[in-house]
């Protein structure tokens, strides 16, 4: 009976240690090798473009309009106590602090993470990653490193960009909706503005970035059987990131506020 | 220095509980042509890529030019793959680089060969499987089926490897096409003096690229001799393999 039980318990256990090990020497791996040389700088350019460039707009909407419900929300809950003044400090905090890297780094999770798991993966599939290393490159250097650098370089880059744009959102709407002063809006986001909010917010996004990556790659890269192996890759890529990124903004909020 | 490229010795390989391998002993001479036959599924495929370390075998040992190549480190790895080429049974062509720039890998990677000589060294190899310089800049996507096998042809062919490898270079080709590929490869391992393992089920390309053949069943080379051998023998599994009849020892699990 507790025999039975065991075993039944042990089993996914067992399944799970194992895919932490692996993912735990993948990620040692992959992190070894952004070290050592050759650098595929080309691989490295592209991925510049792909994580960064063609992610502008998607985070561009996702922080105006952030910024915005955060204006409006914060004003009509700020105005139960005469508060109203807070609002672009308020807009200002939560924005560089949570919004902007969060929401950023889950939008980008649903674009890049899944194309990284689905190009990697059909590239196991049809055994292009084989092909790779006979022909004496490895793998992991190819593929796996400039993503991730690439990633986490280019994250923190975004974030700020989303930052501006958030803060810029909030800005419209208190100034041509709820009737702030431009000038005092103005000077009050510059009189709160704090280096740490906006350095948590850069670490935070730094570490998405890894996470993005890592999650991508490695679901890629261990995907077998075809197109829906494939297609489970990048859900599991996606599924996997954005709790990760929930749970380690967790973190690392609480790393540098909790006090 | 003995005239042996590769020996494999008591080679066992399984996935989970499924036997692939199960002592394979093989030996391929110098320059030779070596085609290994088998049914779908008889780890033919796990052969290979036991010999060029992208899978690791539980058991045994694999030599080539007489140095243990099972359990070496990356390192000595990318030394060993830097010797061989290899023609993948899906073709396995880079969708993200053009034609090229796929057959002009190895030298670009590894032979630190710049970009202009590359292309021109990659041009020349495309003519030599047949294909037109104005292929070379078209997406491997864009391309028939043959012309893919050709590419991969020559992208294993273009670092001048010591060892190449074809796994099933004909199937699913029409058989024109397929003895067009079998002269190709005839062709560049005797242009290249290199030693070739191949892998099919056609018998017809066996016969005509093999110097030796050798039949892999149930995880075992149960078979080996010249093609003169090959129509001579006894072998029921053999003779049942070349006739292409459901009926005798090898039973086929539908
Ligand atoms: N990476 C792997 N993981 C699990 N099983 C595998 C793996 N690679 C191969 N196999 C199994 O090993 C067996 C032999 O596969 P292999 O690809 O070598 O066959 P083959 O002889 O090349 O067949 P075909 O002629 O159809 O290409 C198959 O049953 C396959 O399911
Ligand atoms: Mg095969």
């Amino acid at each position: 009976m507790i025999q039975k039980f065991l075993r039944k318990l042990g089993k996914p256990l067992v399944k799970f240690f194992s895919s932490l090990g692996e993912l735990s020497i993948f990620v040692i791996r992959s992190v070894a090798n952004c070290f050592m040389p050759p650098f595929y700088i080309r691989n490295f350019l592209r991925q510049v473009m792909d994580i960064g460039f063609y992610s502008l707009p998607v985070v561009g909407l996702t922080t105006i309009f952030a910024g915005m419900v955060i204006a409006i929300q914060s004003y009509s809950g700020f105005s139960r106590f005469g508060a109203e003044s807070a609002v672009a400090s308020v807009v200002l905090i939560s924005v560089t602090r949570e919004l902007a890297p969060v929401l950023s780094a889950l939008m980008v999770a649903g674009r890049i993470g899944a194309a990284m798991a689905a190009e990697i993966g059909t590239m196991r599939v049809t055994e292009q990653i084989d092909a790779l290393t006979t022909l004496s490159t490895n793998p992991y250097k190819y593929l796996i490193t400039p993503r991730i650098v690439a990633a986490v370089i280019v994250l923190p880059l975004l974030v700020l960009i989303g930052d501006v744009i958030g803060i810029f959102g909030g800005y419209v709407v208190g100034v041509y909706q709820l009737g702030f002063n431009p000038a005092n809006y103005i000077k009050s986001t510059i009189d709160n503005l704090e280096a740490l909010d906006i350095t948590t917010g850069v670490v935070k996004a730094a570490v998405f970035g890894f996470i993005i990556a890592v999650m991508g790659c490695y679901n890629g890269f261990k995907s077998k059987g075809g197109a829906q192996g494939v297609g489970d890759a990048t859900t599991n890529a996606v599924v996997s990131s954005s709790i990760l990124i929930l749970i380690f903004n967790y973190i690392i909020t609480g790393m540098f506020f909790s006090k | 220095m003995s005239d042996t490229k590769i020996k494999i010795t008591d080679l066992h390989k399984a996935f989970g509980r499924k036997v692939v391998l199960d002592g394979v002993d093989l030996e391929i001479k110098k320059g030779e042509s070596l085609v290994v036959i088998g049914g779908s599924g008889t780890g033919k495929s796990v052969l290979i890529k036991c010999i060029q370390g992208i899978l690791t075998p539980d058991k045994g040992s694999i030599l080539v030019d007489d140095e243990e190549v099972v359990g070496v480190s990356e390192k000595e790895k990318e030394k060993l793959h830097s010797k061989m080429g290899m023609l993948f049974q899906g073709g396995a062509l880079f969708d993200s680089l053009s034609v090229w720039e796929n057959v002009a890998f190895g030298l670009l990677e590894n032979k630190k060969m710049d970009k202009k000589n590359a292309k021109m060294e990659a041009i020349r190899v495309l003519r030599q499987v047949g294909l037109a310089p104005d292929v070379a800049d078209l997406s491997p996507s864009e391309l028939s089926g043959g012309m893919q096998k050709r590419v991969g042809l020559a992208r294993a062919i273009a670092t001048r490897p010591e060892i190449i490898f074809f796994d099933e270079p004909t199937t699913g080709l029409d058989p024109i096409m397929s003895d067009v590929i079998n002269g190709l490869i005839i062709e560049s391992v005797k242009g290249l003096g290199a030693t070739a393992l191949t892998i099919t089920h056609d018998m017809a390309s066996a016969r005509k690229i093999a110097d030796r053949i050798a039949m892999l069943y149930k995880g075992k080379i149960i078979w080996q001799g010249t093609v003169k051998e090959l129509d001579k023998t006894n072998n029921e599994y053999v003779r049942q393999f070349i006739n292409g009849s459901s009926e005798g020892p090898i039973k086929v699990e539908v």
